[in-house]
């Protein structure tokens, strides 16, 4: 790879926030994973990454969280940005204090970067339009992850070389799933055919008007799939039951390795965990060599180092 | 001012009348608080003359969707408030809806309401009572007492009473009554939990949609008790193409039935959330395009009679907060005339005749008000309306406490310079002297 100018890259960038993949074009998503890629690969040749030092980050957890927290936390750590992170349990929010008044004193503090996830979508453009410093949405209620669908993204890419032309199926609750509407805004911007399947009271005919295809039958959409994304039902979003049983929606949806032997033989299997073992993915599938899962993790890293990098200002020593 | 001696002669106006359908310039004459002949009038009366060149003089307004907040929430509007921006959009009568804290739910709050409002409205004030005890859809309210007390009609607005028993019965004593019941529909059920239109919107940006299917149902069910029961029926701020479809089948077979809209509901689409601006946040939603301009075609052809604000004022800090948590509701006193004229007369869908009737008449025959009219004998509840001042709506130059309004920075046209109540000028633009020395 030739070397990259990255201050040059970094001059270009003209956003303050990472809100939602909707809203970037496909060359800034080419950028994120251009410096991702490249960090990635001084991560495993040992060679210097870029300094941040004196850069704060604060992640606030309004929802719980635990890889993304800890993705975001170690992705500063590399880049010498000192990070804080405060869970909505013991932050002033429990105390009634509004989510406004809580991140203009953050602000006042003197931090860099917000990482924001709440379970209210939309709220990070809420904070993004409220303060002065970068907002990074690490997950807004069933709206937008942003970070997940740039690391799926780099995923699928780094495996087949191309996202082009490739079929991907994302499966399961797409109603209540901010990473399916990022991930199928990765991946339809680089050109991949994307098909959600699902229930229909999970997957409501309105994706249809996102220039996604819409299936009902897991079974049926298998055979031209390259790459399946599997989602978590959201229990917890879910206010009324939205499949009459879960062993009805395992039979129907469940990955299964019956359904993998349906697939083409380099099928790439992806889940944005936590997985549900014996639910929406077998669990021997999930741990199998057609699984990403702990390859997405690990990009996922170097994507929130791309998105700390580009987003910083001209602070660091 | 002694109104045995003294009147007002309004001179040389374009006198919109939508009792009479006269369209024409003319002079009109108030004393005693009503509208009068002058020739029957002594020749030493003193008639002080108003210049309404270039102004349109029609009747005030009457909305019969507002929520004052008072008792209980007055931080957000008061009854003074809430009628001083009334006044300032060319309304002389507004209808005062029942969620207040206390909720009106008895005749002792009917009473403080209107003895507040005699002391410090500047407009009519009406109560309505509630349907229910607490609005909770339960136990029917004492209607009788209510009634009695000065309600002028039963309604749960903000809920909808899901128990279709408990709203047979509402219609069958209303009906006994003779006061109109009007209807928030909303199947909770079905709207569950839903910040707005479910649709493309509400999927792209990740919000629990509240389905058209969802007033639809309840619509449907009024229809069917109304004509059960053929009590007096509103069916308030209707939102979608199916709610008008329904509601036009129901007329075609002389259902008693009546319905309004609001201005916010004809002039925008649930696109205006994209941003996630709480300001655009209502109950019902903006709905959709084929939504929108069914309400319109409705409007024009007189199957919906009224257009009402919804006037529903709320705390800067409470709308500034995530979009889920914040209340419903926007303000629309100050904007509902320059709003609708905007999106129906200016638009050249209406005449200026039908647009004041849908303001004016339509809402006094729901009510059982007598007719707004500019005919000697009406009370003088009457604006002036300079339709082409041009004008860029600033919530922070409101009257009404509320700065909710989705109209923010929007450039409009028509502004009324002067409001009268019972022939008394109640409001008058700053720094316009229409009266001739």
């Amino acid at each position: 790879m030739q070397k990259l100018k990255l201050d040059e890259i970094k001059r270009k960038w003209k956003r303050k926030d990472l809100i939602s993949l909707e809203q970037l074009d496909r060359s800034e998503i080419e950028t994120i994973l251009l410096i991702a890629k490249d960090f990635k690969k001084k991560l495993k040749q040992n060679e210097p990454i870029p300094s941040l030092m004196g850069h704060t980050a604060v992640a606030l957890m309004v929802e719980p969280s635990t890889r993304t927290r800890v993705s975001f936390e170690i992705a500063a750590q590399k880049l010498e940005i000192s990070f804080l992170s405060i869970d909505y349990k013991s932050s002033s929010i429990q105390k009634g204090e509004s989510l406004k008044d809580t991140v203009k004193n953050l602000e006042a503090l003197g931090i860099d970067y917000l990482i924001i996830r709440h379970p209210a979508a939309g709220s990070p453009y809420f904070l993004s339009k409220l303060l002065q410093i970068s907002v990074i949405n690490g997950g807004d209620g069933a709206h937008e992850h942003p970070t997940q669908g740039l690391l799926d993204l780099m995923t699928v890419e780094e495996h087949f070389g191309t996202v082009s032309g490739l079929n991907i199926l994302i499966v399961g609750d797409i109603l209540h799933s901010r990473v399916a509407r990022s991930t199928f805004w990765a991946l339809s911007k680089y050109g991949a055919k994307v098909r959600f399947v699902g229930p229909k009271t999970m997957l409501p005919v309105y994706f249809r008007d996102f220039g996604a295809e819409i299936s009902y039958d897991l079974d049926q959409s298998l055979p031209d799939a390259d790459c399946i994304v599997l989602l978590r039902i959201q229990h917890e979003r879910q206010k009324t039951e939205l499949f009459p049983s879960l062993n009805e929606y395992i039979a129907s949806y469940g990955l299964t390795k019956q359904r993998l032997a349906k697939c083409k033989k380099d099928v790439l299997i992806m889940h944005p965990g936590p997985v549900e073992r014996g639910v929406e993915i077998e669990s021997e599938l999930a741990d199998s060599e057609k699984s990403a899962i702990l390859r997405q993790v690990e990009n996922g890293l170097a994507v929130r180092m791309a998105v700390y990098y580009l987003l910083s200002r001209n602070k660091a020593t | 001012m002694d109104n045995k001696k003294t009147g007002f002669h309004i001179s040389s106006g374009r006198l919109i009348d939508p009792l009479s359908r006269r369209d024409e310039i003319g002079d009109l004459y108030v004393a005693g608080g009503k509208i009068v002949d002058p020739t029957d009038f002594p020749a030493d009366f003193q008639w002080l003359r108003i210049d309404a060149q270039g102004l349109i003089i029609a009747p005030g307004l009457i909305d019969m969707h507002v929520h004052l907040r008072e008792p209980g929430e007055t931080r957000k509007e008061t009854i003074r408030t809430g009628t001083l921006a009334a006044a300032a959009g060319g309304i002389t009568t507004v209808v005062a809806m029942p969620n207040t804290i206390p909720p009106t739910d008895n005749p002792d709050t009917i009473t403080w309401i209107r003895k507040k409002a005699e002391k410090e409205a500047v407009v009519k004030v009406y109560p309505t009572g509630c349907i229910t005890e607490g609005r909770r859809g339960e136990k029917l309210s004492p209607f009788q007492s209510l009634v009695q007390a000065g309600a002028i009609a039963l309604s749960d607005d903000g809920n909808c009473v899901q128990n279709s028993r408990m709203m047979y019965l509402a219609m069958e004593f209303a009906s006994i009554l003779n006061v109109p019941i009007l209807d928030h529909c909303e199947d909770t059920a079905l709207s569950n939990g839903g910040v707005m239109n479910e649709g493309y919107w509400s999927t792209l940006l990740g919000l629990p949609g509240w389905p058209s299917v969802a007033e639809e149902i309840m619509v449907s069910r009024d229809i069917l008790l109304c004509e059960k029961t053929q009590a007096r029926i509103h069916l308030q701020h209707l939102t979608t193409e199916g709610s008008v479809r329904l509601l036009r089948e129901a007329k075609k077979r002389g259902i008693p039935i009546s319905a309004e809209v609001c201005p916010h509901h004809i002039a925008l689409t649930e696109s205006a959330l994209r941003d996630y601006d709480t300001r655009f946040k209502m109950n019902p939603p903006l709905r959709g395009q084929k939504d929108r301009e069914a309400l319109i075609e409705a409007i024009v052809d007189g199957t919906i009679e009224v257009i009402a604000s919804d006037h529903a004022p709320h705390t800067v800090f409470e709308k500034e907060v995530e979009f889920e948590k914040a209340p419903f509701g926007v303000v629309g006193l100050e904007t509902l005339l320059a709003v609708c004229l905007k999106e129906l007369y200016f638009s050249k869908k209406m005449s200026l005749l039908d647009l004041f009737s849908r303001l004016t008449l339509g809402p006094s025959r729901v009510l059982g008000l007598p007719q707004p009219s500019l005919d000697y004998g009406s009370s003088a509840d009457l604006i002036l309306l300079d339709l082409g001042a041009e004008w860029t709506v600033e919530a922070s130059q409101f009257l009404s406490k509320g700065r909710n309004t989705p109209f923010e920075g929007l450039s409009l046209k028509g502004k009324v310079v002067l409001t009268m109540v019972e022939g008394q000028i109640v409001w008058k633009m700053e720094g316009k002297d229409l009266v001739v020395k």
